[in-house]
């Protein structure tokens, strides 16, 4: 196991630098000067020339990746142009709203799929498979900022059962937090469990028709039994995947869904980045977007290597 | 009898989904001989009318057609979708099958690569681009066209592994034949099938990433109607009338759903085991 940790690890870290090659490369890429664009044209030459100090334009471009990656890796993202805060602190600040908005979407797609994904493969052959099925077909096609907009017309405005908007931190008051996200959670949530719907009743389906499960049933243990103990166990490898597949999905679905409740996130956050061009900002984010997603695959890879021992082998 | 049963429904996925998706390409078809009114003209005197004999679908908040607009809109997303499509299965089909059919080191440099692809899904990819260039069409189709990428180079590497082993493929070796023209003439073909069935489920999620994008104005600009964009100038209205947020976004889901039925349905007749 420890060989499998160590190659995985070393992947993902790979996986991180040339990550940050890609996010650092994008300011060399603007075509002209990069002062101008974020100044504008009227800006003066001094101002211009100014920027390019601060953002470290005058000094040849791997001397500054090597500078920019040492102070990321001492957590340092460099100072928001816009802001004028440092971005490792604004990100943090983020993380409030979109950490819970993606935890608590992924646990209602969880508490949905996989108890409906378990019921579609045992009731094959009857109408509740067809019916699951449709059911997460229609509801993967469904974009997830559009039942927000349904769900802000009906339980906002109709309803007034929930606020169509707007974040209250939970350090302010408990039950305004729980209640201003409830509505983005569920957008982002319902989408996703459709997708792990499916993937969930394939991977019972496979594990369901294999031998060891005929014989469990031939030795006359219970359907319950069945399904808990011998099928569940061995599906949960892929359970596992699409859980961590999930995380991911609805981490970069809550940019979106912020936007439709005006949710002050990440997501908004980048988006603010860049409409005002605020580069150290904006690569600090995407940067920090891309190592979680490569950090979740991670996790899913030790994961599964501890549940199947032939993956770490392999 | 069962058996039966199960081809009827995978038949279903197929026809269903073809049905959708036609319904959407003649609507797209139709927009550029006819369109019930001008679907950038404004009306003033109409501002966010329900459906009724003038305006079929109701109009918006500048009193343009949503009907018009809507139909205008299956043009951009179709033509998005087609280029992101069109590009990840191109780059990623050669970087799969060079992947595959080369393996060591060169096979090592792709995978990573494409690791690095998976880090970046379309809406980030999109993002970096626009702050780099402009946002825009271009720039959705090629971040999302990035995105797609790392799919299609795993399933051509895959196909490709098996099929370099095949008979025919060692009787070509023997015959002189060079590893490119075996590579391009005779592996690639093979693995087609795998490859267009994931073409038309990629078209499912561009055209849902294209839509994503068009939303947080970073994908087709607003002056050109694209469901997205009318999705994100709706969002203000709602109280007022729901309809210019219920058109495009049944017509996205609708579109969304043919492509993954036909996607699903095209599998099950590549692969009738799945």
């Amino acid at each position: 196991m420890l060989a499998f940790t160590v190659r995985r690890f070393f992947t993902a870290v790979l996986s991180v630098w040339l990550a940050s090659l890609v996010v650092f490369s994008a300011i060399i890429a603007v075509p002209g000067d990069p002062a101008e664009i974020i100044l504008g044209l009227n800006s003066s030459a001094e101002a211009r020339a100014a920027l390019r100090t601060k953002l470290g334009l005058d000094v040849p471009a791997p001397r500054r990746y090597v500078a920019w990656l040492g102070n990321v890796l001492r957590g340092d993202f460099g100072e928001s142009l816009n802001y004028q805060q440092p971005v490792g602190r604004l990100i943090k600040d983020r993380f409030k709203v979109s950490v819970p908005l993606a935890l608590g979407a992924a646990l209602v797609a969880t508490l949905l799929a996989i108890p409906l994904g378990i019921v579609a493969a045992m009731r094959r052959g009857t109408f509740v498979d067809p019916l699951v099925m449709t059911l997460s077909q229609v509801g993967a096609a469904i974009p997830s900022f559009w039942l927000g907009l349904i769900f802000i017309l009906y339980f906002s405005v109709r309803l007034r059962l929930f606020p169509a908007g707007g974040f209250t931190p939970f350090d302010t008051d408990p039950v305004k937090w729980f209640r201003s996200l409830v509505l983005p959670v569920v957008a982002l949530g319902l989408g996703q469990a459709a997708v792990m719907m499916r993937m969930t009743r394939a991977a019972m389906l496979e594990v369901l028709s294999q031998d060891f499960v005929r014989t469990a049933r031939a030795k006359g243990v219970g359907t319950r039994s069945v399904v808990l103990k011998h099928a569940l166990r061995n599906a949960m490898v892929t359970i596992i995947t699409i859980l961590g597949l999930s995380l991911t999905n609805v981490f970069i679905g809550s940019i979106i869904v912020e936007q439709v409740f005006a949710l002050p996130g990440l997501g908004r956050l980048a988006l603010t980045a860049i409409g005002t061009r605020d580069f150290p900002l904006l690569q600090g984010e995407i940067l920090v977007y891309a190592a979680t997603i490569v950090f979740l695959g991670f996790v899913v890879d030790l994961s599964y290597g501890l549940l199947d021992p032939r993956i770490r082998y392999s | 009898m069962v058996r039966r049963r199960i081809d009827v429904a995978k038949r279903a996925n197929l026809i269903i989904g073809a049905a959708l998706v036609g319904t959407v390409a003649l609507a797209a078809l139709l927009s550029f001989m006819w369109l019930p009114t001008d679907p950038l003209k404004m009306n003033f005197a109409s501002q966010l009318k329900p459906p009724s004999g003038g305006f079929p679908l109701g109009t918006d908040h500048f009193g343009r057609d949503l009907l018009s607009r809507v139909l205008v809109g299956a043009r951009s997303t179709l033509y998005v979708g087609f280029i992101a499509v069109g590009i990840a299965l191109t780059a990623g089909s050669l970087l799969g099958a060079l992947a595959g059919f080369l393996g060591g080191v060169v096979d090592e440099v792709i995978m990573r690569l494409i690791d690095v692809a998976y880090a970046f899904p379309a809406i980030l990819m999109a993002m970096l681009l626009a702050a780099v260039y402009k946002p825009g069409t271009l720039t959705a189709m090629v971040a999302i066209g990035i995105a797609s990428v790392p799919i299609f180079a795993r399933i051509a590497r895959s196909s490709v592994l098996s099929l370099k082993e095949r008979e025919y493929v060692e009787a070509g070796r023997a015959l002189g034949v060079r590893s490119g023209r075996l590579l391009l003439r005779h592996i690639l073909p093979g693995a087609m099938g795998p490859l267009i069935v994931q073409a038309s489920l990629s078209l499912a999620v561009a055209i849902l990433a294209e839509a994503a994008l068009s939303f947080l104005g970073l994908g087709t600009p607003p002056d050109v109607p694209s469901w997205g964009n009318m999705l994100r100038e709706a969002q203000g209205f709602m109280a007022m009338s729901p309809y210019p947020a219920l058109v495009p976004g049944v017509a996205i889901v609708w579109t969304v759903l043919g492509w993954s039925l036909l996607g699903d349905g095209l599998r099950d007749l590549w692969d009738p085991r799945g």
